[in-house]
């Protein structure tokens, strides 16, 4: 990336930006050179920065009602709902909020693996976006036991539980995990902690997220790099800046229907049920962005397996840019993988559907199928395509005019 | 564009409610329930006033001597978006109920009257004494109960007229009812709505249909009280964004005509 | 509050309406003619509008997450308080707690009405009369929270015959009104009411 060195216009700004250089960093990205054919599907890095701030926002005031105790929590939640001002659309935007979080971020790894965002030199900002991945999941594991209702307990039951497949120290991790001999008040407190701090963490990847991102710059949905910054790229705002807003509106509009008009639609109504040791609910489901891995899990028949099997689910994808041999980037150009792609599309909307199910008979036996696909795309099918598949011809620069209509190369689209 | 545009919203908007509607679909039988109209359903749904009140008393009279409501306040009953008695009226309601309160300075605890500050008397002080009086089955507190249950509001229409006879062979234990819609068909509440059951202080006629009418409706108010607040906000809301998107649409077209043209 | 959004929302819904039609007019007014010129006018209209637009959906969205640290309704709920006197017998003080305050109770002795009477009222910082800060005679009630910095005042003591804090030493006298030290103001009187012979309601 061409720039030359930023100085700002006024002495004060020169004088405050040699010793920290916060002008120039405003500067750079206020005129980051981003290629110019970026399409919607480019613009949920920003929707998933607006998601990760509006959580933060929306978490940290509702932790100055909620009481994070067993005996306490389910009743705060509903004093939250019923008596704090606004209560009720807090509550409904954080938990709604966070399934448009997974929403965007499923979106987001989609797109990556379609256009190949992965592949050299971007390998860092994808297992960087992994890591923030498993941060997520972690932290909204988490955060759905707040509310002490049914689901909440006896997902966290499970999902410790787990971890006593891990041969000798199985038992006492779990126990240490629980901070006694079953799921209680103890173990509610230290995630209400934890679920507080992850998201920080989160921050702090994000960054490096964007900082990793920004030494390449932004692939594109042709796949070729830049050439020549000032034909091939804008400056980021207020071009993509403008475009990412909109794409945000759009997204903050489907959030307001869930929010105002179907809150509870997402989540299971066990939760609104107070948790009790006593008794288990017919069938316990974790929240939907979890299902494929709840399925992948419950589709191997011994513990510490299922429990190898989704963590290797998880991990295999950090090893991507590896498994995909392909010379080319784009899905654009490549008529066999884009098959292959919609096909793990549909293998984890299955998954995902199968979680929900008990897993038991014709359910069982599509979960094993789906499992043993989702590994296959990406352990045997992806090598090999990058050798075998003949793709089709790129385009010479982003700028110039192409007869293929697939290409998009000069509207904003 | 516009059309790439409505596929993402498609695909934003069905991936989760196709999971979802896996979620929920888990019950081992998928009983028909019973559905009615209400007034609340729909972007638009409000309360009917009046069947509030009515399912207050049929609360007060039929209900509240197993279940209680112990996350509502008397003063609720007086807030916008409920029932929405009058503040005397509310009062009123209160104090007719004995509260226990203290300690006082001997350290006993003493009854009061209620006042809208306090939360709804409770039929039992505990779950045990609940139990123990129920032939061992807790009558659930109904604060949250029509969110609790999948499709709430029907669900309790339907358990609440869906008592009848158990067919040729069907077992039932001693203190077990048999109902049409519950999970299993057993149930330890008894037929509780008969005809002319109560005399209903607007003059409605208290049929059971109408008392199962009243009382869910008063229930889905007590799981959410929020509910006329959040269509209304809601709908204000989600126009002025679309506003604001296509006011930001013209911009963004605006902006980038300068690229097209280089 | 939601009345006033409406009119706002309709308000900013016709005047986009009027930008979007006039941008309408003039596009086509332009088209007809020479395009060199630069449309500034529009551009401007349309960019400020966006920008009016989204400052009004800031200012809704931060609302709630502000207005939620206000009391809550729970809260509101025990805004009053309603005490029983008929237990108090002549020169004792009760204490009972109002939103989260204490509250002085004296039922006072016929000396200590007489004193507070007696007062000339240029002795005092704070000059009231003993008659504005009492409804019965016989009835003080008063916040019991010092006026200096907001120690809770002894009863029963000082050189007043009244209270005295002894946080930094201010002494109120048998109306709770500050003779000596560096409270500003006498102790705040309370609304409150007599609702029958035997009962004070506070707040």
């Amino acid at each position: 990336m061409s720039e030359e060195k930023y100085v700002p216009k006024s002495k004060l700004g020169q004088w405050f930006d040699s010793r920290l250089p916060l002008l120039s960093l405003a500067h750079h990205l206020r005129d980051y050179p981003t290629p110019k054919n970026l399409n919607y599907w480019w613009t949920f890095g920003a929707i998933l920065t607006f998601c990760l701030i509006a959580q933060i926002i929306t978490g940290i005031v509702l932790a100055m009602h909620y009481v994070a105790h067993a005996d306490l929590a389910f009743e705060s939640v509903e004093h939250i709902m019923r008596d704090v001002n606004y209560g009720w659309l807090i509550r409904y935007f954080h938990a709604n909020g966070s399934s448009m979080f997974f929403l965007a971020v499923y979106v987001h790894i989609f797109r990556g693996l379609y256009y190949g965002s992965y592949k050299s030199p971007r390998e860092i900002i994808w297992i960087i976006g992994m890591l923030i991945y498993i941060l997520m999941m972690a932290t909204a594991f988490m955060g759905y036991v707040l509310p002490w209702g049914q689901m909440s307990f006896w997902a966290a039951t499970v999902i410790t539980n787990l971890f006593s497949a891990i041969p000798i120290v199985g038992d006492s991790i779990v126990g240490w995990l629980w901070g006694g001999y079953a799921v209680g008040s103890p173990t509610l407190t230290r995630f209400y902690s934890l679920h507080y701090l992850l998201p920080f963490l989160i921050f702090a990847l994000v960054v490096l997220h964007i900082w990793a991102l920004h030494i390449p710059g932004n692939t594109n949905p042709v796949g070729i790099d830049i050439k020549q910054p000032s034909k091939d790229t804008v400056p980021f705002s207020p071009y993509v800046a403008v475009k990412d807003l909109y794409a945000l509106i759009i997204f903050l509009i489907i959030t307001a229907g869930f929010v105002f008009f179907a809150p509870n639609i997402l989540s299971h109504p066990d939760n609104y049920i107070k948790a009790n040791q006593m008794v288990t609910p017919t069938h316990i489901v974790p929240e939907w962005y979890l299902l494929p891995f709840y399925a992948i899990l419950r589709a191997v028949p011994d513990k510490l397996g299922g429990v190898v099997v989704m963590f290797a689910s998880l991990f295999i994808l950090m090893f991507l840019p590896w498994l995909d041999t392909s010379k080319v980037r784009s899905a654009v150009f490549r008529p066999l993988y884009k098959v292959f792609f919609w096909i793990l599309v549909i293998d984890v909307i299955v998954l995902g559907y199968m979680g929900a199910k008990p897993p038991e008979g014709l359910y069982l036996l599509i979960g094993r199928t789906a499992t043993i696909y989702y590994f296959a795309h990406f352990v045997l099918i992806m090598p090999i395509l990058g050798f075998k598949e003949k793709t089709t011809p790129l385009p010479i620069s982003i700028s110039d005019p192409v007869l293929d209509s697939d290409t998009k190369t000069t509207n904003y689209r | 564009m516009l059309k790439k545009l409505i596929i993402i919203i498609k695909i934003l908007f069905i991936y989760p409610i196709i999971i979802v509607s896996a979620n929920n679909s888990v019950a081992a039988e998928d009983l028909d329930l019973l559905k009615n109209k209400w007034s609340f359903e729909g972007l638009f749904g409000t309360f009917d006033r009046a069947s509030l009140r009515r399912g207050y008393q049929v609360y007060n009279e039929v209900c509240s001597g197993c279940h209680s409501m112990k996350l509502l306040s008397y003063r609720n009953l007086s807030e916008k978006g409920g029932p929405e008695f009058s503040r005397e009226d509310s009062k009123n309601i209160a104090a007719s109920f004995e509260v226990i309160d203290g300690p006082n300075s001997e350290g006993e605890m003493f009854t009061r009257s209620g006042r809208l500050s306090d939360k709804f008397v409770k039929p039992y002080p505990n779950v045990q004494a609940a139990e123990a009086a129920n032939g061992g089955a807790y009558p659930p507190d109904m604060s949250v109960l029509a969110k609790a249950r999948k499709d709430g509001a029907n669900y309790i229409y339907s358990i609440l007229l869906g008592y009848e006879d158990p067919p040729e062979g069907f077992e039932l234990d001693e203190g077990v009812y048999y109902n049409k819609y519950i999970s299993g068909h057993n149930i330890k509440m008894p037929n509780v709505l008969f005809d002319g059951l109560l005399d209903y202080a607007d003059g409605t006629e208290a049929t059971t249909q109408q008392m199962a009418k009243d009382i869910t409706t008063f229930l889905t108010w007590a799981s959410e009280p929020s509910l006329e607040a959040r269509h209304k906000i809601g709908f204000k809301v989600i126009l002025y964004l679309i506003i604001l998107a296509f006011v930001v649409h013209l911009s963004l077209k605006r902006l980038w005509s300068r690229i097209e043209s280089k | 509050m939601s009345t006033s959004y409406i009119i706002l929302v309709t308000i900013i819904a016709l005047l986009i309406l009027f930008l979007y039609l006039s941008w309408v007019f003039v596009s086509i007014k332009v088209a007809n003619k020479e395009q060199n010129k630069e449309t500034t006018e529009r551009r401007y209209f349309l960019y400020t509008a966006s920008y009016a637009l989204g400052a009004v959906a800031v200012g809704t969205a931060v609302w709630p997450l502000i207005d939620q640290m206000n009391p809550d309704a729970s809260v509101k709920a025990l805004a009053t308080t309603e005490v029983d006197i008929s237990n108090i017998s002549p020169g004792k003080t009760i204490t009972v707690l109002w939103r989260g305050k204490p509250i002085f109770i004296r039922r006072r002795t016929q000396e200590e009405i007489s004193n507070a009477q007696n007062v000339n009222l240029n002795e005092l910082k704070d000059p009231q009369k003993d008659e504005d800060r009492v409804k019965k005679l016989e009835w003080l009630v008063m916040t019991g929270v010092c006026t200096h910095l907001g120690c809770v005042p002894l009863g029963d003591k000082g050189d007043f015959g009244g209270w005295f804090c002894p946080c930094h030493g201010s002494h109120y006298d048998t109306s709770g009104r500050i003779r000596k030290g560096p409270a500003p103001t006498n102790l705040e009187i309370p609304k409150y009411e007599f609702v029958d012979n035997n009962t004070i309601k506070i707040g």
